[in-house]
Formats: C-alpha cells, sequence, structure tokens
C-alpha cells in the first residue's frame, strides 16, 4: 500500500470508477432498447410478414433467450469487439461505424484545436481589460453566438461563405483517401459552426474561473509586488484556474462528439450522429447499442480525464480527507 | 440580331460563355429572359451530349440503412443510383408507351395469359458474364417469389410460373394482364446475375455505369462502363455521383455553390426565389402523384356515402392547390388518376367546392359531432397545412374537423393505413391498372381507404385481359366515376415533380413518371463546362 504513489492509486480508482460506469451505462441502454415500442422481428418483416417468417426471424435473432442472456452475450461481444451485425443492411456494424467515428472525432479535433487555445485566450483578454471595451466586446460577440441556433449560424455560413463568395464548400462529404487538406478545407464551415457554439461557452467560463482566484488575498499581494496585471493572470491566477477550466473544456469536447447531429445534417457531413439518427429512424437496435455505448464511453473517458486534470493542478484533492 | 443571339447562344452550349453572360447581352439586346432561355436549350440540343467530367447530384432520401439490393429499394435515393448502374428489361418513355431494353421483343398470347420475352443478345454484365434469359427468368422469380421481401412483391402477385428456354423467357399469368410488359419497368426489378439470388447486394448489373462508391446515407459513385450495350445513348459523363442532403436548404445552396448539378424535391414555397437564382434552371413536370385525405370506407362514420360526400363537397381544392402547391400541380376529382395516365378518362365532371349542397349531405349523412382528422409533416410537405385550410372549408359548411398532429417518427407504421382518417401521399403508378391493384383492389395490402367492392374489383380484372383500348378506356371511365362518387379517398390535386438543374450540365428534360428524370437522369445528362 504504501509503496503506490497516491496520485497513481487516485488515478486508478477514477478509471476503476468509469469502468463500473461503463457498465452500468450499457445495462441502462440494453433495457431502454427492450423497452422500446414494436417487435425487433415484425419491425424488419413489415406488415406482411407471415407467422412463420417472424418466427424463423426471433430464432434467428436470439430473441427467444431471456434478457439476461441476450444482455451478456451482446457484453461479451462489444469486450472482443463484435458490435454484432447491423438488422436493416445485415453489414458487421463495426466496419460500417468505425469510418463515422472517425470523421466524427475528426471534425472534433480540428475544431477543439481552434476552439480551446481561442476561448482561453479570450478569456484570459477578458480578464486582463475586464469591464472595459475589450471585454464587453469579447462576451457581447460570445453571448450572441452561443444564443443563435446552430442551424442558424450553418445557414448563415453557408449562405455568405458558399454561395456568395464561394470560398468553401457548402456541403462536407469527406471520403477515405481525400487529401487531407482538401478534407480540411471541406471541414471549414461545419467546425466553425461548431467552434461558435462551444466558444462561448470555454470562454465564459475560463473568464469566471479566473476572476475568482483573482479576488483571493495571494493575487493582493502578488499585486503589491509590483508584478504587471498580465504576469499575474499567467503565473498566479490562471494555474490555480486550470482546474474548472478543464471542465468546462471536456464537457464542450464530448459536445463536440455526440451532440453535432443539427451540423452533421446542415452540412451533410457523414458522421456518427447521423448514422444514429438514420438507424433509430428504423429501430435497428444492435446499432443504436453500439452507438450509444460508444457515446457514454467518450463522456466518461472525457469526465475521467477532467478529474485527474482537476487532481493534478491541485494539491488538496490529492489527499482526501 | 437573331444572327448574334444564335452564336452567342452556340458559344454558351459549348460552354465558352457563361449563361449568365448570355443573358446580360441577350437583354442587351431587349430579348426577354423567357425567349433568351428558349434559344439556350435548343442551341444546347443541337450541339448534342457531351463526353467526360463528373455528374453530380444531390438528392433528398437517402439513409445510412440503404443497400444496394434492389429488393430493398424503398426511397429516392438507391432508385436513382440504381437506374444508374441497373439495367431493366424495358423503361418507359416519356408519353408513356414503352422502350424495350435487355427485352428484345415482347409478344403475348391471345388471351394476355402467356407473354414471351426475348433477352437482347451480347449484352454484358459489369462482371463480364453475358446476360442470359435464364438471368432474367431467375430475377423475376426472386422478386416475385412469396417469401421475398422485395418491393416489386406486391404487383407480381399475378405471376404463375416463369420459365427459360434458350433466349426466351416465357412467363404465364394467373389472371389475364394486358398491361403485363409495364410491370416489368418497375424500379426493383434490375437485372442481374442469376437474378441476385447468389450476392444481390453486389450491384452488378448492365447499366451505364458501375457502382464504385457506395456508402449508404453518405454518397454513392459510378464509372462509365466500358462495355455497356447501348453505346453512347447513356453514360455520357466518365462519373456520376450522389451526394445525399436530406436538408432542403443545405441541398439548394448545393447547387447554387455548385458543388451538385442537379436537386431533386424543391419545395414548393421557395420555387419563386429558386428562378431567380442565376445559373439555376427549375425543372417542373406534371405527373401522376397525389397527396390524398383518406376515409375507411368500413369505419365509422365514414362508412356512410353520405358523409363521405359531404367531406368531398366541403374541400376547396382551388384553394389547396395555390396555398399548399403554389399552384405547381392540378386539382383533383378524387379518383387517384389524371391526363398524365395513358387511357385517362376524359370528360368527367370536375368537383368543386359547395358548402351548401356538403351541408345538404352532412345533415342527410345524420351525423352530428367532431371529425377527426390525422396528419403530420411527413405525410406531405406542407400537410399540416393543408389540414388546417381544410378544416376551415368545412366549417362552412358546418362540418366541424378535429386535427391531431401525429408525430412523423412512427406516421408511415402506426397512422397512416390504420386511422381511419388520414393523410398520405402516393407517388402514382406507370399504369391505371397498377395504380388500382396497389391501392384500391379489395385485397392490397395497400388499400388505405378500405375500399372493398366486388363489382369495382371485376371491372378492374376486365379490363385487365382487355386487349381493345377503347373497352378498356371505357371500363377506366366507369371506375373513376364509380370511385369519385362512392370511393374512399379524397384527392385535392396532383403534385409536379419539381426538381432544379445547373447550367453547367444539358439533357435535363423531366419525366412525368417520377422526379429526376423518372431516376434517369445520372444516365441521360452530360457536363457542359
Amino acid at each position: 500500500m504504501g509503496t503506490t504513489h497516491p496520485i497513481l492509486k487516485l488515478v486508478a480508482q477514477r478509471i476503476a470508477l468509469g469502468v463500473l460506469l461503463l457498465f452500468a451505462v450499457s445495462a441502462l441502454i440494453f433495457a431502454g432498447t427492450q423497452i422500446l415500442p414494436g417487435d425487433v422481428a415484425s419491425s424488419i418483416l413489415g406488415q406482411s410478414a407471415t407467422p412463420q417468417a417472424l418466427a424463423n426471424l426471433r430464432e434467428e435473432l436470439g430473441l427467444n433467450d431471456p434478457a439476461i442472456v441476450r444482455y451478456f452475450a451482446w457484453l461479451g461481444g462489444v469486450l472482443t469487439g463484435d458490435l454484432g451485425t447491423a438488422l436493416t443492411t445485415r453489414q458487421d456494424i463495426a466496419t460500417t461505424l468505425m469510418p463515422r467515428l472517425w470523421n466524427t472525432l475528426f471534425l472534433a479535433f480540428w475544431t477543439a484545436i481552434v476552439a480551446v487555445p481561442l476561448a482561453v485566450l479570450l478569456g484570459l483578454l477578458a480578464v486582463r481589460y475586464r469591464n472595459g471595451p475589450v471585454d464587453k466586446a469579447i462576451s457581447g460577440f460570445a453571448l450572441a453566438s452561443t444564443s443563435l441556433p446552430e442551424f442558424f449560424i450553418g445557414y448563415l455560413l453557408i449562405f455568405f461563405f458558399a454561395v456568395k463568395m464561394q470560398w468553401f464548400p457548402s456541403i462536407s462529404t469527406v471520403y477515405d483517401g481525400m487529401p487531407l487538406l482538401e478534407k480540411l478545407r471541406a471541414i471549414v464551415l461545419p467546425g466553425t459552426a461548431l467552434l461558435l457554439v462551444v466558444l462561448a461557452h470555454m470562454m465564459r467560463m475560463t473568464r469566471a474561473a479566473i476572476l475568482n482566484v483573482m479576488q483571493s488575498a495571494y493575487i493582493e499581494t502578488a499585486e503589491l509586488k509590483g508584478l504587471s496585471q498580465f504576469d499575474i493572470i499567467r503565473r498566479h491566477a490562471f494555474p490555480n484556474a486550470i482546474a474548472p477550466i478543464v471542465n468546462v473544456v471536456m464537457l464542450n469536447l464530448a459536445f463536440l462528439v455526440v451532440g453535432v447531429v443539427v451540423v452533421e445534417v446542415i452540412f451533410v457531413y457523414p458522421g456518427l450522429g447521423q448514422y444514429l439518427v438514420d438507424h433509430v429512424a428504423k429501430r435497428d437496435v444492435p446499432v443504436v447499442q453500439a452507438v450509444g455505448l460508444i457515446f457514454a464511453a467518450v463522456y466518461i473517458s472525457l469526465n475521467i480525464f477532467a478529474d485527474i486534470a482537476a487532481i493534478l493542478a491541485n494539491p488538496r484533492l490529492r489527499h482526501p480527507r | 440580331m437573331s444572327n448574334e443571339l444564335d452564336y452567342l447562344s452556340r458559344r454558351v452550349a459549348a460552354g465558352r460563355l457563361s449563361r449568365r453572360d448570355f443573358l446580360g447581352r441577350a437583354a442587351a439586346l431587349g430579348v426577354t429572359a423567357t425567349m433568351a432561355n428558349s434559344f439556350l436549350s435548343s442551341a444546347a440540343r443541337a450541339q448534342g451530349a457531351v463526353k467526360g467530367g463528373i455528374l453530380r447530384a444531390g438528392m433528398l432520401g437517402g439513409e445510412a440503412t440503404n443497400s444496394l439490393d434492389p429488393a430493398s429499394f424503398l426511397s429516392q435515393v438507391p432508385g436513382l443510383f440504381g437506374k444508374a448502374w441497373g439495367e431493366y428489361l424495358v423503361r418507359q418513355n416519356r408519353d408513356g408507351s414503352l422502350e424495350n431494353r435487355l427485352a428484345e421483343e415482347i409478344g403475348a398470347s391471345d388471351d394476355a395469359k402467356t407473354w414471351t420475352m426475348k433477352a437482347r443478345q451480347g449484352v454484358e454484365f459489369h462482371n463480364g458474364k453475358t446476360v442470359s434469359a435464364e438471368d432474367i427468368a431467375a430475377t423475376i422469380e426472386r422478386h416475385a417469389d412469396a417469401n421475398s421481401k422485395s418491393g416489386a412483391l406486391g404487383i407480381l402477385g399475378n405471376i404463375g410460373t416463369i420459365k427459360a428456354s434458350g433466349n426466351e423467357v416465357i412467363v404465364e399469368l394467373k389472371e389475364p394482364d394486358a398491361d403485363f410488359p409495364y410491370l416489368m419497368a418497375d424500379y426493383h426489378l434490375i437485372i442481374q446475375p442469376n437474378g441476385g439470388k447468389d450476392n444481390p447486394t453486389e450491384g452488378i448489373s448492365a447499366g451505364p455505369y458501375k457502382v464504385a462508391v457506395n456508402e449508404p446515407g453518405v454518397r454513392h459513385g459510378g464509372e462509365r462502363f466500358a462495355n455497356f450495350w447501348g453505346g453512347d445513348t447513356l453514360g455520357h459523363a466518365d462519373q456520376v455521383e450522389i451526394i445525399v442532403i436530406n436538408d432542403a436548404t443545405a441541398r439548394t445552396s448545393a447547387l447554387q455553390g455548385g458543388q451538385v448539378h442537379m436537386i431533386n424535391r424543391v419545395e414548393p414555397k421557395i420555387v419563386d426565389l429558386v428562378k431567380r437564382v442565376p445559373g439555376v434552371t427549375i425543372q417542373n413536370v406534371a405527373g401522376r402523384a397525389y397527396y390524398p385525405f383518406n376515409m375507411f370506407c368500413d369505419t365509422a362514420p365514414f362508412d356512410n356515402n353520405d358523409l363521405r360526400m359531404a367531406l368531398k363537397l366541403a374541400m376547396n381544392r382551388e384553394e389547396l392547390l395555390e396555398k399548399i402547391l403554389f399552384g405547381y400541380g392540378s386539382v383533383g376529382n378524387d379518383f387517384p388518376i389524371n391526363a398524365a395516365y395513358p387511357l385517362f378518362p376524359e370528360g368527367i365532371e370536375q368537383r368543386v367546392f359547395d358548402p351548401e349542397a356538403a351541408a345538404a349531405a352532412y345533415k342527410k349523412s345524420g351525423h352530428s359531432g367532431s371529425i377527426l382528422l390525422r396528419t403530420s409533416d411527413v405525410a406531405f410537405p406542407g400537410a399540416v397545412d393543408a389540414a388546417q385550410l381544410y378544416q376551415q372549408s368545412c366549417a362552412q359548411a358546418g362540418i366541424t374537423i378535429e386535427i391531431k398532429r401525429e408525430p412523423g417518427d412512427g406516421y408511415w407504421s402506426e397512422v397512416w393505413n390504420k386511422q381511419p382518417f388520414s393523410l398520405s401521399y402516393w407517388s402514382g403508378r406507370s399504369t391505371q391498372d397498377q395504380q388500382y391493384s396497389t391501392g384500391y383492389v379489395s385485397t392490397a395490402d395497400w388499400n388505405d381507404t378500405r375500399w372493398k367492392r366486388d363489382d369495382f374489383d371485376k371491372m378492374l380484372f376486365s379490363a385487365r385481359g382487355e386487349l381493345d383500348q377503347e373497352k378498356r378506356k371505357a371500363t377506366y371511365r366507369d371506375m373513376a366515376i364509380m370511385m369519385r362518387d362512392e370511393g374512399g379517398v379524397i384527392v385535392p390535386f396532383f403534385n409536379e415533380w419539381i426538381d432544379a438543374s445547373s447550367d453547367k450540365i444539358g439533357g435535363f428534360v423531366p419525366h412525368p413518371a417520377m422526379d429526376m428524370m423518372d431516376g434517369y437522369a445520372l444516365g441521360e445528362c452530360w457536363v457542359i463546362a
């Protein structure tokens, strides 16, 4: 016991908790899809299905087994990387889902690469020039862009940059083997729309967190030492505000992966969201389960990451009372 | 002046002058835009097809759940892509006649029960195999099999036996059907090696393009098939691509931004706006599609013909056409057939809005209280508004309509064909026989008005076996009148197909059977610049 580093132990605990949580979520997803109205077999075969055909299909899909058996069969498959077969297309789910997941992560990654530093920088600037015109301008812009719904921002971007100026394509269908530069050009508009959605939240949180720290006594000491405003923010305030900032950043990253259906529809981006919606509409339960589980895993791991970052940034959290 | 216009329009057709510049110069010469446009299109036709390039379509109607198996085609995108890579026995022309494709010749016995189709010789599948009568027979067999899940199963129920002999396919029908060849034009019936019995989803047929990319719900691509049997008649572009764009605004902007050359399903309410966009042409054509108000003839209170008549008389068709379709359509007459069908029964009196007669019929029916009408956004574009307009016109006749707005998800499985009074859509079929037998014969799966009349069925079957066109026409007329006066369907209007194309392509000529030139737009159009 005494040999393990306390931080490593805490991290291991968090990860174990996350895995446990993921199991709980998998049970919830499974239960949720089971109580959906309508029988899977009859929704595949349609109204004109004969009782014999229904019985055959139920047997084939293993629907006659008790739910608990099916749950563990499904879970066992997932753990070995087998996500099952889509009911509608009879194709292996993992192979059709992977490129979509990859696309979603690609868009999220590049949006985050731009959004996170920009949001933090704008937050820092807002604090540095707080209550002045710069702060007001940044906050005003951020509030305006969060207040507009995503589809409206998307349509505005399309209208100006795709239709009027023709700088970027209005539809962002990316595919395998597309050159990276072309891919990046294709995601400029959806990336910008997402950027405008997440920027405000991250920037406002950064600003609030740093301002919160700025009221501490040690900041006053630093001021009395004669340090410049920027040095105070950079060296004394920012490090102490990292935990809440990382938290909100992770929350927004999770949104970039799981919450972008509207943007995907408008820009015709082949991501996971649209894939999920299409299969929900057709009651293709195995796909819904698989995507649900992936979304849950993304959420949980980003949260674990935020927790760990908070622990590392704040020594007090390392020694829970 | 005309010489100069001629010269300029030929330059546009050759791709050396933009359409926009042309219209500008034409205006400078004092020519109206309409006339300039007609100059242009005749110049483009005279120029003929241009080879090469990539032809792109942006389309509504594709999902991640689509597959290449023709039996599973349900929405527009797989259907259109199917017509690019697939080949059929026959194809319907714009005038309603049939053109032989893989069937070189089709003949019937005198009683229209035995049909013999000769397979075209020397046609190659994409995998190099030669198309044989066995492949054709196997295709029909697969779709007509009682256990198949094919979307064409419903119309093939009349087939008794199918056999291939030499280069002929012989089909024995259970009942005579003079329109049998029309069934073979159904978009599911793509001829595949061994009928697709081995691997229906591999996308092999004998169409002008070979499947190159298949990402359901995202995009589909085809490459020109070098050994296409039809030579230069179809397949002008080197490559074709369909990009699935289900969002209407995104579709229009993709066309405006030049990312696609054609789009389907332009909403009537924005047609006039799109018309003003430079370089974009609205392609609209009257078709056979209609948006019915369905009443179950066997369910109270709609089992009373006086009530049904009251509800028909209380509909203001002109107003609905104007406000829902913005004039892009024609009024209906409460039977599901219009002039786009061969053998259309002409001269049947048009039913008009008559609140007094409706009130009288309503009183005679003895019904009182409100009537529940179910609608949803997915029934057709503007369906909720249409229900509300109808509610108002019914109120003028003293009939109270209660509207229930149903969620789009599940509308087709829980409301349509299940609830007694609801809104829906039909895209029409190629012949009157097909339309009536899919939706209005007593035993039809899709009999969404519960119209079960032996006398009507008998007329339908006798017309089906009748080879004398005048006699058939007379029977169809009787059927139409019967349906108009007693049926459970109210037809406010027939809607037009509205696509839009860019001036970067040539050869776009709308087809009354279906949007996107009956699905053949990728095969028939060419890229100009």
